[in-house]
């Protein structure tokens, strides 16, 4: 499919969408009306969980903080509901900018249990608060009105939800296509990963968070200007579950999983409120109830991709094209060849009574490539940890382009120049190559949530664009830029690791037993690329086993046996020093 | 507030504080060794205590007909996984396990419908009928997910929660019960007046919480469930199926839900969906011990208690908001104190 035959569809969506007042029935407009609400609430759900790996019960909340203040703004104060729209989504934000900012931090399943806790301690402050009238509510909203035009019948405020849900739906999409919307894809690869990009993974949770609370806060808006009567029912945590199995059935990790599993989920809610009464008269309420809750486990329990995903493997993909060339990213001056690049002195780290690197020094000359070697248990990765600040030194320093690195955070270190890799290699599966390759970028763009939402950063993505290809190019993966990395060979997933590492543009690039697991030939081709980044004046730090592979590679060794640095010098001295043979042969061979 | 009041708030907070500690430890055993936040949990301690109200007025209690349900899925599932597997011989066993033993108890209170028992035999039973409803849940819903991630089996237990209740509304009906009080006794200690139930409480709750400790302490099948809960592939390794472990703790921490249902159904009056927030407020005992530390659970849990009988006091309709509100305070000293750990999400 071309963009073009995708456009088209996208406009006889549209033109169906604005025909359905005149074909459908009122009641299908109401739950068109339904659909459209609930959507922009899972839409934001499907950001924060399906993409950024949030999952939050406390949506509900959210959704009711907008409809009670632009409910008390309108029938208590009398201002009119644009004014609530401006409350609803001030409120709203705030109150999600200091609920994340204490709770973002946790891991995964404790984030999740405290949104039950707010979504609970939201729900009964809006059951007790006098001025929001308790349980029973805010009734008489005044409808939406536009110069004068007052949306009060369903198919005048149908047109309103639409526009709104289309417009957040390209927004989202927009914001996902961009630099920020690659650091929410990255999340879900954990902290280190992130980090080691140079991406600040709580501010972009934190950012991810209340994008999804503000969508939350205009489906809350346009709710209590339909429904015209707010009371805390709709707000409760059950339904900020029923959200959670309307993005589930959709498919979390799509945007039109949030239509779609609202459509579905609301036209099922809706059939089963009038079959059910007929099967068990009298007790169809708390049926309901269980027959979603039983559905919601089978579905997690068997298919929990969800609907999208199924349908796109039916329907023709997008064919993407190749971004033509057009300049680059700004490139560091590499620093003069020979200079001391990183120093390290004395350099110790501890857990409780051991001592994982003890008092080490070492320094790297830019140019050059130095391995870090040793037998097993000798400190290296631990060294490796403090190098690139995933571990804080407890003595020592860390000295880095003249600067000091020692007490910096990962995030800074990477920025500062050092790009890595990792042993078992870090990729987020469900990414292109040529985004994953962008995400190295991100240390070197700038643009923010707001250009990339609105695609203001255009100029700036296809000059990144344009740097990614060449370090796809360069590693030998650019004819598969358009694949998904989890398909790839575990070979060629460490390269992409390196054209991602490349594409942060470093002085230092550190590999972590990078020919770990490659065959023969794929590490030949590994050699020959470290050897051709070399000669293009980049500085490597290699920590490797495979001896081979390392003596025939590196200008210079360090060896580490029990956290201390045995000996430093060439491949030929290494080999004939005495101390390095006892180390890894337990004696004299 | 003057020193009297404050005893008595104090007195009430720590007697619902001793609730929570058995609930909190319960959620915590069950977390440690299957990874399921059985958030359903409170559920267990509320069909409890609406049993034994049943069983007290003679009538026949719903939790027959969820436990017969249950039974006949839970055999139904285990009968079809073992002729897949064809491991006809293992069927007897399957069906003794997952059909007739949690009926026995079902059977009897049927049969026994109408007469009236004395109160340790209803208190028994009671606990009988619901000690399985939790494996069985744990068989028909967790077992087929058993290697997903937490946050997968939290999403899938907080459906389960939802589920149960409407059954729960379904077999008892929406009328609030309260149960006999299990002694009358009262005393007065300077000056201040106590009554048995409540010493009952926090002495069950004493008592409870060390039993557990010297299980996990001095048996092998405690041992075993450590086990589990530190590394479940190094416990497959010496022979500890997690199967088996995990209907352990389910069964003991369903006994602790059950005594405590018992024990708060005369101080409170029950409903079917009582047990959520009941449930929930062990929780946050729960996630200040980080939903690890057996005891800086309970002390977790009896603060809860403190707290949400003063904050009753200046407020009763702000109760559950403080409640809940202390969780923010309480994850943000959490998420400080513990240094960042890496958290790998499970790729889908």
């Amino acid at each position: 499919m071309t963009a073009f035959q995708l456009r088209f569809a996208g406009a006889g969506t549209i033109l169906l969408l604005a025909l359905a007042p005149v074909l459908l029935s009122p009641f299908s407009i109401t739950l068109l009306n339904y659909i459209g609400i609930y959507a922009l609430a899972v839409l934001g759900l499907v950001l924060l969980a399906g993409i950024g790996g949030m999952l939050s019960f406390g949506q509900a909340a959210f959704v009711g903080i907008a409809a009670y203040a632009t409910a008390w703004l309108t029938v208590r104060e009398g201002y009119s509901p644009w004014f609530g729209l401006v409350l609803g989504l001030a409120l709203t934000g705030l109150v999600a900018a200091i609920l994340g900012a204490v709770t973002l931090r946790l891991g995964g399943h404790f984030l999740s249990l405290s949104t039950i806790a707010w979504g609970l301690a939201i729900y009964f402050l809006f059951g007790n608060l006098p001025t929001l009238g308790q349980f029973n509510g805010i009734s008489d909203i005044p409808p939406i009105s536009i110069g004068g035009y007052a949306l009060a019948s369903s198919e005048s405020i149908y047109y309103l939800i639409w526009s709104f849900l289309i417009v957040a739906l390209l927004l989202a999409a927009n914001l996902l296509d961009s630099r920020e919307g690659r650091a929410i894809r990255a999340l879900r690869g954990g902290r280190i990963m992130a980090e080691s990009l140079g991406i600040d993974p709580f501010r972009i949770k934190l950012a991810t968070f209340v994008i999804a609370a503000l969508l939350s806060a205009l489906s809350g808006w346009l709710y209590a200007h339909m429904s015209r009567f707010v009371s805390p029912a709709p707000f409760d945590v059950n339904v900020g579950i029923l959200y959670l199995l309307m993005a589930m059935v959709g498919g979390m990790a799509h945007l039109s999983g949030a239509v779609v599993g609202a459509a579905i989920v609301t036209l099922l809610k809706n059939s089963i409120q009038d079959y059910l009464p007929v099967i068990a008269p009298g007790a169809s309420g708390q049926l309901e109830v269980v027959v979603f809750s039983v559905l919601f486990i089978l579905l997690l329990q068997r298919a929990r991709a969800g609907l999208v995903p199924f349908a796109l493997r039916y329907l023709p993909r997008l064919q993407p094209s190749t971004p033509l060339a057009a300049g680059s990213l700004d490139r560091r001056h590499q620093p003069e060849r020979g200079q001391p690049l990183l120093t390290v002195t004395g350099a110790t780290r501890r857990f409780g009574g051991l001592v994982a690197v003890n008092d080490v020094s070492f320094e790297l000359c830019a140019g050059e490539i130095l391995g870090l070697i040793g037998p097993n248990g000798a400190g290296k990765t631990t060294m490796f940890n403090l190098i690139t600040g995933a571990l804080p030194l407890h003595q020592g320093r860390i000295g880095f382009l003249g600067g000091d690195i020692t007490r910096r955070a990962q995030r800074q270190i990477a920025r500062a120049g050092i790009a890595r890799t990792f042993q078992h290699v870090k990729l987020r599966k469900t990414m292109t190559l040529l985004d994953t390759v962008l995400l190295g970028t991100y240390g070197r763009t700038s643009c923010g949530f707001f250009a990339g939402t609105l695609r203001l950063d255009r100029a700036e993505e296809a000059r990144a664009r344009a740097e990614a290809i060449w370090q796809l190019q360069r590693v030998g993966l650019a004819d598969r830029a358009f694949e998904l990395a989890g398909n790839l060979p575990l070979g060629n997933q460490r390269l992409l690791e390196i054209a991602r590492a490349l594409a942060a543009d470093p002085a230092l690039l550190v590999l972590d037993e990078p020919a770990a697991g490659l065959r023969p030939p794929e590490k030949a081709e590994l050699a020959r690329l470290l050897e051709a980044l070399r000669t293009e004046g980049l500085t490597i730090l290699l920590v490797e086993h495979d001896m081979d592979f390392v003596m025939g590679l590196v200008d210079r060794t360090v060896v580490m046996d029990f956290g201390s640095k045995l000996c430093e010098g060439t491949p030929a001295v290494i080999r004939r020093d005495p101390r390095v043979q006892e180390a890894y042969l337990g004696g004299v061979a | 507030m003057n020193g009297e009041i404050a005893a008595i708030l104090a007195m009430d907070g720590i007697a619902s504080g001793a609730i929570y500690v058995l609930i909190g430890l319960g959620l915590v055993l069950i977390f440690a060794v299957t990874r399921v936040i059985f958030v359903p949990f409170g559920d267990i301690a509320a069909f409890t205590a609406l049993t034994l109200a049943s069983l007290e007025t003679g009538g026949l209690p719903g939790t027959v007909g969820l436990v017969a349900v249950l039974a006949v899925l839970a055999a139904a599932m285990e009968g079809t996984a073992l002729v897949r597997a064809r491991a006809l011989n293992r069927l007897p066993r399957a069906f003794l396990f997952y059909l007739v033993l949690p009926l026995v108890p079902a059977a009897a209170v049927w049969l026994a419908a109408g007469t009236t028992l004395s109160m340790p035999l209803r208190i028994g039973l009671s606990l009988a009928l619901v000690l399985p409803i939790a494996p069985l849940l744990d068989r028909v819903v967790f077992r087929p997910i058993a290697d997903a991630s937490v946050l997968l089996l939290l999403t899938v237990a907080v459906a389960l929660h939802f589920a149960l209740s409407g059954l729960g509304l379904m077999f008892f009906g929406p009328e609030g019960v309260r149960t006999k009080p299990l002694s009358d006794v009262v005393f007065d200690i300077a000056g201040l007046i106590v009554n048995a139930q409540t010493l009952l409480i926090v002495a069950a709750s004493i008592v409870f919480s060390g039993m557990l400790f010297l299980f996990f302490e001095f048996t092998i099948q405690g041992k075993a469930l450590r086990a589990t809960a530190v590394n479940r592939t190094g416990a497959r390794l010496v022979g500890i199926r997690p199967a088996t472990t995990g209907t352990i703790a389910y069964l003991l921490a369903s006994l602790l839900a059950g005594i405590s249902g018992v024990l708060i159904a005369p101080v409170t009056t029950i409903f079917y969906d009582s047990g959520f927030l009941i449930g929930l407020k062990a929780f946050v005992g729960a996630i200040i011990g980080a939903m690890a530390s057996y005891p800086v659970t309970a002390l977790g849990a009896v603060l809860v208690g403190l707290l949400e009988s003063f904050s009753s006091f200046w407020s009763s309709a702000y109760k559950e908001v403080v409640v809940f509100g202390l969780l923010i305070p309480v994850l943000l000293w959490r998420s400080l104190s513990m240094a960042s750990t890496d958290e790998e999400e499970a790729e889908e």
